[in-house]
């Protein structure tokens, strides 16, 4: 098993030296004229040539190459264009109302989707199970950003239950001092024990995180389905079953234990795809968090703000690929 | 006696094909899909051609009808520039279909031959073309796709070549697989034997026994691809203005949807339904395909 992590980590280390090798292609080597590109269309000719030398682009392209790793190392990303700051800085400030928005979709994802994924797996075949069916399928095939759209028209518009979109009302901003400890704002919120920021935040988040969270439901109650299929006519739950245990005991404590590495598996490639899809919605909800951040950004052609969540993402999914792998890996059924 | 034995094998085919459609039939929702996916293709080929005049409908702008809500003139409303939705819903099937089929063909241009090659010869040539299929499966392929055409420069063709490029490793992946067992079959052992060109086994033998599986993986990513050119074309690097593309569609309308809900829901329920339907009909083609769930 050992052998095996080694193997794992040296695999992801190669992907992701593949990565950067492929971002670098993408900015330096693929548009004709990099450095106008990287600088934007309203550079002057000074700020080209700069930018040319900042870039290496005057050496030849495995010097430029080395040059590019050196600056990712030293988490250099280059400036956006826009606000002329650092890319990683802006970053750090846009990460925090993502990973909130991906924490609770993931926490959705996992108490409807399992649930619904072993009901699905008791009741094979009947209406339930359809249902699951429809809905996952139907979950993959739904427009995250019109869903958006079509939540804030019915719980805004129609029903003004719960707010448009940002983190938390301005009026409540202007009113009450908010302490920062994490720079979360649920946690800090949470922290402030202000019970009218606690019920305001949590009411922003609503609607953003179902909507990032139907993806990884559908996906999760799936996989968990047809894992638990595949067990519950293993031998053991048949002798379990003989023994005179009770179902519900069988299902979610024998089945479901060993399906869990297929649901991990999952759970870890659905993050990555939610991190993509608030992309799509952020901006929609005016969330301020990085998926806003790069559709400003795509719409600008703000070439380094894009590169850099770009790897970042790439980062974060290859690292969370690793850990399903060696989550699985730690299985002792598994013998690898 | 060769001309016999021909036709045999196509009777022989045909039953199978025969058989498949039943079974594609049994199962009520893949049924429903079925027809969804050649209604889909109707339109897309006939909307265009039955009203050519609204071929102009970008340009068929009428500010006075502005943000109508719907009617029985203009059964999904108008835009902000009055032009009628639901024929712009319309022509965009075939907009959406289009880039999809084309999208998907260049993936498996790419990624197909890479496939048998990395399949058929094995050793180093294998392990190499696998470990490129490694890297670019590091990226969330809807990541990938933004990254590429935002650097290509937003446009249609763009995106569709940066989805092609996002998606043609899984491609490589099955063709792979197909390719290791088949090459130990022996109609491939006696052509090697004889001196068949590596190349032409490859083409001639390995290839031709990979297209079932193929073609039930490219039916099923239709509907995600057709989703990825439309959340491509949300952020705005995808169809641009004034193309009647769904996903666009949608993006133009946020400006206005607070007070003209059709303006947005109309154009998001076509992408659903569309790739609901692929979706749908790939799902049931797979169980009708896996032989631990095909029942006779």
């Amino acid at each position: 098993m050992k052998n095996y992590i080694i193997k794992r980590l040296l695999l992801g280390l190669m992907v992701l030296f593949g990565v950067i090798l492929i971002t670098f292609f993408l900015t330096r080597v693929i548009p004709s004229n990099p450095a106008a590109q990287w600088v934007g269309p309203r550079a002057t000719q000074e700020q080209i040539q700069q930018a040319t030398i900042e870039l290496g682009l005057d050496k030849p392209i495995p010097v430029q190459f080395i040059k590019y790793l050196k600056d990712l190392l030293n988490g250099n990303l280059g400036y956006s264009l826009r606000s002329k700051q650092p890319v990683l800085n802006e970053l750090k400030t846009y990460l925090p109302p993502t990973l909130e928005l991906i924490f609770f979709s993931t926490i959705l994802a996992v108490f409807i989707g399992i649930p619904l994924g072993v009901n699905a797996a008791k009741n094979k075949d009947k209406a339930l199970d359809h249902f699951c069916r429809f809905f996952s399928i139907g979950a993959v095939s739904l427009p995250t950003f019109w869903v958006a759209l079509f939540l804030q028209l019915i719980f805004y518009r129609w029903l003004d239950w719960l707010p448009l979109g940002g983190q938390l009302d301005t009026r409540i901003k202007m009113l009450y001092e908010i302490p920062k400890y994490t720079g979360f704002l649920f946690l800090d919120s949470l922290f402030s024990g202000n019970w009218i920021i606690i019920k305001d935040v949590f009411s922003h988040m609503i609607l953003p995180a179902i909507t990032i969270a139907l993806y990884p439901i559908g996906l999760v109650a799936r996989m968990t389905r047809s894992a638990l299929l595949e067990i519950l006519s293993e031998d053991y739950i048949k002798a379990a079953r003989s023994y005179g245990l009770k179902e519900r005991l069988v299902l979610w404590r024998y089945a479901l234990k060993n399906s869990l590495g297929t649901t991990v598996t999952v759970l870890a490639l659905s993050i990555g795809f939610t991190l993509v899809n608030t992309f799509l919605i952020e901006a929609i909800f005016s969330w301020p968090g990085i998926g806003s951040y790069i559709a400003t950004a795509v719409v600008a052609l703000d070439y380094p703000a894009i590169m850099g969540v770009t790897l970042f993402s790439a980062f974060s999914y290859i690292l969370l690929n690793l850990t399903a792998d060696i989550i699985i890996a730690l299985d002792p059924r598994v013998r690898v | 006696m060769i001309e016999n034995r021909f036709i045999k094998t196509l009777k022989a085919k045909l039953k199978q094909f025969r058989h498949s459609v039943f079974l594609l039939k049994r199962n009520k929702l893949t049924k429903l899909a079925f027809y969804g996916v050649i209604a889909l293709f109707l339109i897309a080929i006939i909307v265009p051609i039955a009203l050519p005049s609204n071929i102009h409908v970008d340009q068929d702008t009428n500010p006075i009808d502005k943000l109508l809500s719907p009617s029985f003139e203009h059964p999904f409303g108008t835009d902000e520039l009055g032009r009628d939705v639901f024929k712009r819903v319309l022509l965009g099937t075939r907009i959406s279909l289009n880039t999809a089929l084309i999208a998907v063909g260049i993936a498996l241009l790419i990624g197909v031959p890479l496939g048998a090659i990395a399949g058929y010869f094995g050793g180093f040539v294998d392990e190499l073309i696998m470990r490129i299929t490694d890297i670019f499966l590091g990226f969330p392929p809807l990541l990938l796709a933004i990254a590429i055409a935002a650097f290509l420069g937003p446009n249609l063709q763009n995106a569709m070549l940066a989805i092609a490029i996002a998606w043609w490793p899984w491609y490589t992946r099955i063709v792979r697989g197909q390719a290791v067992s088949i090459k130990e079959r022996q109609f491939v052992k006696a052509a090697n034997a004889i001196g068949t060109p590596s190349m032409k086994i490859v083409f001639r033998h390995i290839l031709p026994n990979c297209i079932a599986p193929l073609i039930v993986q490219a039916s099923m990513d239709i509907g995600g691809v057709i989703l990825t050119i439309a959340s491509l074309s949300f952020l705005g690097l995808g169809a641009q203005s004034p193309t009647p593309e769904w996903g666009l569609m949608v993006s133009t309308s946020r400006n206005y949807f607070l007070n003209a809900w059709w303006y947005s829901i109309f154009p998001g329920l076509a992408i659903f339904f569309t790739v609901l339907v692929f979706n749908l009909l790939g799902d049931g083609l797979r169980e009708i395909l896996d032989p631990k769930t095909r029942k006779n």
